[in-house]
């Protein structure tokens, strides 16, 4: 019945299902093999006494299987828990496959050995930090860039950092250059006569504002009050030389406060204000100050 | 087969075709219209294809100038033109979000103050950035790398060697760094961005697409040492708002006017444009009549011109994560899943 040269027979020549031909040799894929090779002496399925070492969780057990119990399958691999020390471990394997073969002995130490190699390094690598590669669905791959495309036509990105650009020069952001003072002078003129007009419509225009921005914007010109203003200078530009800079007269260059966003004056030429635009504010001297003033803003 | 014969016939055959082109099914009495591809023979079926076609380009003519007619008439009167029609875009018909910001929000306002970029942003610190990238380069990132340099003032590059992220944003941290800029490269081009705020600001981490260099751009310019402005384009929902905010602590809060440097990050659709531009503003006769101008027929306008210059690319937000990077312990404010591309309609940022 149990006869292991018959079962070795059987299952080499004929069809063993753990085992697996790669063109450098021939494995078995039984987990209770020792070496891994498929031979007949490492053949779990064709000896009826066989050891092995097994690793689960990091604790390693000793197997082991004889022909005793060969008619019970559910108790055919006895199992002992092997310590974490090296040589204590080999002590055990020693004492409990004392009469065994001296293969089979042998291979199981060398298993052994080779598996806390394992766990060893494995332990090492898993302190550090190691880039995991995460993968995305085809589709999603192929379909960003499409989507891509239609955002930046739709962005038209050019007009709207030039109308962001007018808009803070309109707003009196820059300081005065050469060239375009006498246009800003006659915009600024042009909208303060308009501004008589619209402050009695401020209020509703309020709401339909999107973004904070709007309010933080009146922050930012009382802030100016506060601050007297931007001081008007003259820097000699060339019109000519682009790009071209001198580095002169801005001894102290004001404290440019640093925003966008549109003046609450401006309402007469953006009736619609639908701009999407969201530029972020950002001064923020002091939290009371701002609060009060956007409350008493709000009355 | 009298029929085909017929067919041969080049014109007049709207009544053949009419007979011919209408299936004997039931469904023949609610087309009015004939389908072209009902017509077996191709020279006929083109025709009538020619036809309808230019059919109906003529009556959309008809309505375009209807309509224009209708608004010059009214415009002339002195009464309400009638109402334009908007067509519908998908930032039109975006689904309504809970989170846009509103003006009037105190929750708001109380969070930016307790943000992690304010201090920069107060301009109490002057940010310093610190450039690396992945283990592994890459050919184009080096080019990349010295381009951010020239964008981002105050920056350096250090070299990534096999430190740890967490170590290097310990270095970091210790130099006084306000943020950290990771780029990572995949396939030989730069890929994704981790941007870290510090000392403990939040984790940002952008995939990166669409990078074109400077060299690459036509009539490119060359960008000075000034501290650049920031536009910061259609960051309207909470996520959107702190991303902003992100960015422009990577900046100085003191732009150089007279550098006239503008770069600017643009949300449209969850897809953030970097550009990098020189501008002039120049002056340009406007000649248009009556249109909008109410002082005389010319008028002087003032046109801002832009000259790109530096590195201009894509992002889009994958994951922000509160405090530095620490994939397997950090919280993680907003995460990036399938789930959300669900409907086309609904931006996150």
């Amino acid at each position: 019945m149990q006869d292991d040269e018959v079962i070795w027979q059987a299952i080499r020549h004929n069809h063993c299902s753990y085992m697996a031909k790669i063109e450098t040799g021939i494995f078995c894929r039984n987990p209770y093999n020792v070496t891994g090779i498929c031979n007949r002496s490492s053949c779990p399925l064709a000896n009826s006494r066989y050891a092995t070492i097994r690793d689960h969780d990091g604790v390693f057990y000793l197997y082991m299987k004889t022909i005793e119990r060969a008619h019970m399958p559910k108790n055919l691999w006895e199992r002992i828990k092997l310590p974490r020390n090296y040589e204590k471990a080999l002590e055990l394997i020693d004492k409990h496959l004392l009469y065994w073969p001296k293969l089979l002995q042998h291979k199981v130490k060398q298993r052994l050995t080779k598996m806390t190699q394992i766990r060893i390094r494995t332990r090492k690598l898993n302190l550090k930090t190691r880039e995991k590669i995460m993968t995305m669905a085809r589709r999603d791959i192929k379909r960003e860039p499409r989507r891509e495309e239609k955002a930046l036509k739709a962005a038209q990105l050019e007009k709207s950092i030039e109308t962001e650009l007018l808009e803070r020069l309109m707003k009196g952001v820059y300081p005065k250059i050469l060239d375009y003072p006498e246009l800003v002078q006659k915009e600024v003129e042009v909208e303060e006569e308009e501004e008589e007009e619209e402050e009695e419509e401020e209020e509703p225009e309020i709401e339909y504002v999107e973004g904070y921005d709007e309010l933080l914007e009146e922050v930012e010109e009382d802030i100016e009050d506060f601050y007297g203003g931007f001081q008007s200078k003259e820097s000699h530009l060339d019109n000519d030389d682009d790009y071209d800079f001198e580095d002169d007269e801005d001894g102290e260059e004001q404290v440019v406060i640093h925003k966008k966003g549109r003046a609450l004056k401006k309402f007469d030429g953006n009736g619609k204000s639908k701009k999407k635009s969201k530029v972020v504010v950002e001064v923020e001297q002091d939290d009371g100050d701002t609060r009060q003033i956007l409350k008493s803003l709000k009355l | 087969m009298g029929f085909k014969r017929k067919k041969g016939d080049g014109d007049g055959e709207e009544m053949e075709s009419e007979v011919r082109g209408r299936p004997s099914f039931n469904t023949a009495e609610r087309r009015n219209v004939i389908l072209p591809s009902m017509i077996k023979n191709k020279d006929k079926r083109a025709k009538v294809y020619a036809k309808q076609k230019h059919e109906k380009k003529v009556e959309k003519q008809k309505k375009i100038k209807a309509r224009d007619a209708a608004e010059k008439q009214a415009l002339e009167l002195g009464e309400e033109p009638p109402q334009k029609m908007v067509p519908k875009t998908i930032e039109n018909t975006r689904e309504a979000d809970e989170t846009v910001c509103r003006p009037d929000d105190e929750e708001l306002f109380a969070d930016i103050d307790a943000d992690e970029f304010n201090p920069v942003l107060r301009r109490e610190v002057t940010p310093k950035v610190l450039i690396t990238t992945c283990r592994f380069n890459s050919t184009r990132g080096p080019a990349f790398i010295s381009e951010l340099q020239s964008v981002i003032p105050n920056s350096d590059y250090r070299k990534r060697g096999t430190y740890d992220l967490k170590k290097i944003v310990e270095y970091a941290k210790k130099k006084d760094y306000t943020s950290l800029i990771v780029v990572h490269t995949n396939r030989r081009e730069p890929d994704a961005l981790l941007i870290i705020g510090l000392p403990n600001g939040p984790t940002a981490h952008f995939k990166l697409s669409n990078l074109v260099l400077r060299k690459d751009i036509k009539n490119h310019g060359n960008p000075t040492s000034h501290e650049p402005e920031l536009v910061l384009n259609n960051f309207t929902t909470r996520l959107g708002n702190r991303v902003g905010r992100f960015f422009q602590s990577l900046f100085p809060q003191e732009p150089n006017f007279r550098g006239r440097r503008v770069v600017t990050f643009h949300n449209q659709r969850d897809f953030i444009f970097f550009r990098h531009h020189r501008y002039i503003f120049d002056v340009k006769e406007d000649k248009q009549s009556g249109a909008k101008g109410k002082d005389g027929v010319a008028k002087e306008r003032v046109k801002p011109r832009l000259q790109e210059c530096g590195p201009s690319f894509t992002l889009k937000l994958v994951t922000l994560q509160h405090g530095t990077f620490d994939t397997k312990g950090g919280e993680f404010e907003w995460v990036h899943k399938p789930e959300m591309d669900t409907s086309r309609r609904r931006f996150f940022l």
